[in-house]
């Protein structure tokens, strides 16, 4: 191999700092070097994950059920997730949770960021601590904790809630109730990370802009606005992203605390996805609705990346 | 004198301002930590307590039948012992594969780098549940199911890890491994003894993350294992409760308590370091 490419190295000129590295042996050499560093994760990434990818989309053309052959049934998959009431109505929860869980997740995460950010905060070390442990809680234990306090007999928070004259009733038996509660589940369990991520986006943007803006006169309403908004679009795009995508794989919690009841009021896609593929056995029908859910994240996150990740550059 | 000084300048230099955000970070605190608190306690309540009315926070005398009970019902060791070596397998080829794969995108300088990238960063938005049936499908095909290869196996590499230590790898700088190599260290020595100490602080960050995103996973653990002596302590904690919650309030608690010490006793232990790692490296 190394015989085609004689050992003559090309001057390059010394990198500028902070540029590309210089490059040692030949290209081919380094490729297969490269390659040999890669292997491991590369099999592992396309074996199980792009593999089920590509699996997944042929099967959601088939009445696949597990068993025996499955026959090629074309669009038939599609055409039920497109029309099936019960699929609109999963798609419908689906959105809703999105809207209750996005954007409260994401204003909480990014006010408490603000207030943690200044150094002259006292406890600041404590509250960090407190605000990011939920994060390392998992959704199903977080449900129970939640399905308890909320219980209608001997749930404390209801009880407290009572006290201040709010009648909360039995939440979760509760069509109207139901999924604000689930989503705010995950508000609780997610927020720390999201919070987390602002905090070391604050501390990119130089001090000296914040100066400045003092110095023409802007008090700290319009500091947010005009300093701390823009510069931070990176970080928020990076934040409703993956929010984002949370919201729509939304699972765990729902599984144990409601089962997607009552009446189906928060049956999401993925409990659809669930049911259908390992309950019902549908896996061809399963695999067409993943694939859908699939297209409506990358659709969702392109978007979300290119309205919010932009006006950075503007800036610059 | 020099302490009561300064505690005074302090003082009058909190502005109301910050007194009030500071009564509304304890409120919101509180509530943050209520549902760990009621795990905490409820674990250690008599059964007459956990469902008394009016309800209370603490338990007015402690009993470890909860605890004891939870035992009973659910292989509980095997179940503790079956999430250690799931997450933490994970975590360790994780780790390893993801280093070495963002070592050569960071800085060995290859042709298709850069589509190699794309690629893998593509991989990170594919829901899990799209995959999650041909996934399971496949691994049964290897014979895999019920089994701790099949459990780990795909999740031994990840896009996020790989692109969280690019991001890592390419902040170190460039001239620490320049003398190793002009004493013609290969590529593996300089990334095994300069690159990946350099890089603990991430190594520590992206561990802990993956141990617990594996330790709380619900969905895999829950259709890849029929036998329930295959669970995790999440997974099996589940099997008590089911929509209609057979099990009492005290006992459930007793098993969250039991599922969350090990990830709230490492977390609390990394955790400074752990938030500062996430500012400094490279998710944003």
């Amino acid at each position: 191999m190394s015989a085609d490419h004689p050992p003559v190295r090309r001057y390059r000129p010394p990198a500028p700092l902070g540029g590309r590295r210089r490059a040692t042996g030949s290209p081919t050499g380094r490729g297969v070097k490269a390659f040999l560093f890669l292997a491991p994760a590369l099999i592992i990434l396309g074996l199980f994950v792009v593999w089920p990818m590509i699996s997944a989309l042929r099967l959601s053309f088939t009445d696949a059920s597990g068993f025996g052959r499955e026959e090629w049934v074309g669009l038939e998959n599609y055409v039920t997730v497109f029309t099936d009431p019960d699929i609109l109505s999963a798609v419908t929860n689906t959105a809703l949770y999105t809207l209750l869980f996005t954007p409260t997740a994401v204003i909480a995460a990014l006010g408490l960021a603000l207030l943690l950010n200044s150094p002259h905060m006292p406890f600041r070390s404590f509250f960090r601590t407190a605000l990011f442990v939920p994060f390392v809680v998992s959704f199903a234990v977080a449900a129970f904790a939640w399905s308890y306090l909320i219980d209608p007999q001997v749930g404390l928070l209801n009880y407290w809630l009572r006290g201040a004259g709010i009648q909360m009733g039995n939440v979760l038996e509760d069509p109207g109730l139901a999924m604000p509660a689930v989503a705010l589940v995950a508000v609780w369990k997610l927020f720390g990370f999201y919070f987390v991520i602002f905090l070391a986006g604050l501390q990119d943007i130089p001090s000296s802009l914040y100066e400045a803006a003092r110095i023409d006169g802007a008090g700290p309403w319009s500091r947010l606005r005009h300093v701390t908004l823009p510069l931070l679009s990176n970080t928020m795009a990076f934040v409703l992203v993956f929010a984002t995508i949370a919201a729509l794989q939304a699972f765990d919690q729902i599984y144990v605390m409601t089962g997607g009841g009552p009446y189906g009021h928060t049956q999401t896609v993925v409990m659809e996805i669930y049911e259908s593929g390992f309950k019902k056995l549908d896996i061809g029908f399963a695999s067409a609705l993943s694939y859908v859910l699939l297209v409506a994240t990358l659709i969702l996150s392109l978007v979300q990346f290119v309205f919010f990740g932009r006006k950075e550059k503007d800036m610059a | 004198m020099s302490v009561l000084a300064s505690t005074r300048r302090r003082l009058r230099e909190l502005r109301p301002s910050t007194v009030l955000a500071t009564l509304a970070l304890l409120s919101v605190s509180a509530v943050v930590l209520l549902p760990i608190a009621i795990i905490v306690f409820t674990a250690f309540k008599p059964a007459g307590e956990v469902n008394a009315f009016p309800p209370s926070l603490m338990p007015d005398t402690w009993t470890l039948d909860n605890l004891q009970e939870v035992t009973s019902e659910l292989p509980f060791l095997r179940l503790i012992g079956n999430s250690f070596l799931f997450a933490g397998g994970v975590t360790v080829f994780a780790l390893v594969f993801d280093s070495l794969a963002a070592y050569a995108l960071a800085r060995i300088d290859f042709a298709g780098r850069k589509v190699l990238l794309i690629a893998i960063i593509a991989t990170l938005m594919i829901p899990f549940q799209a995959t999650l049936i041909p996934l399971y499908q496949l691994v049964a095909d290897l014979g895999w199911v019920n089994t701790y290869t099949g459990l780990i196996a795909p999740r031994a590499a990840d896009a996020f890890g790989i692109f969280f230590l690019r991001q890592f790898f390419l902040a170190l700088p460039r001239d620490i491994d320049a003398a190793a190599r002009m004493d013609g260290a290969g590529e593996f020595r300089v990334f095994r003894s300069i690159v990946l100490p350099n890089a603990m602080p991430a190594l520590l960050t992206l561990g802990l993350f993956t141990f617990v995103n594996n330790w709380n996973d619900l969905l895999w653990p829950l259709v890849f294992t029929t036998d329930a002596e295959m669970g995790t302590i999440t997974s099996g904690l589940t099997l008590l409760t089911g929509p209609s919650g057979i099990v009492p309030h005290g006992v459930m608690m007793a098993g969250s308590l039991v599922a969350i010490v090990p990830l709230v006793v490492a977390f609390l232990f990394v955790q400074r370091r752990f938030i500062e790692n996430i500012a400094t490296t490279g998710i944003k």
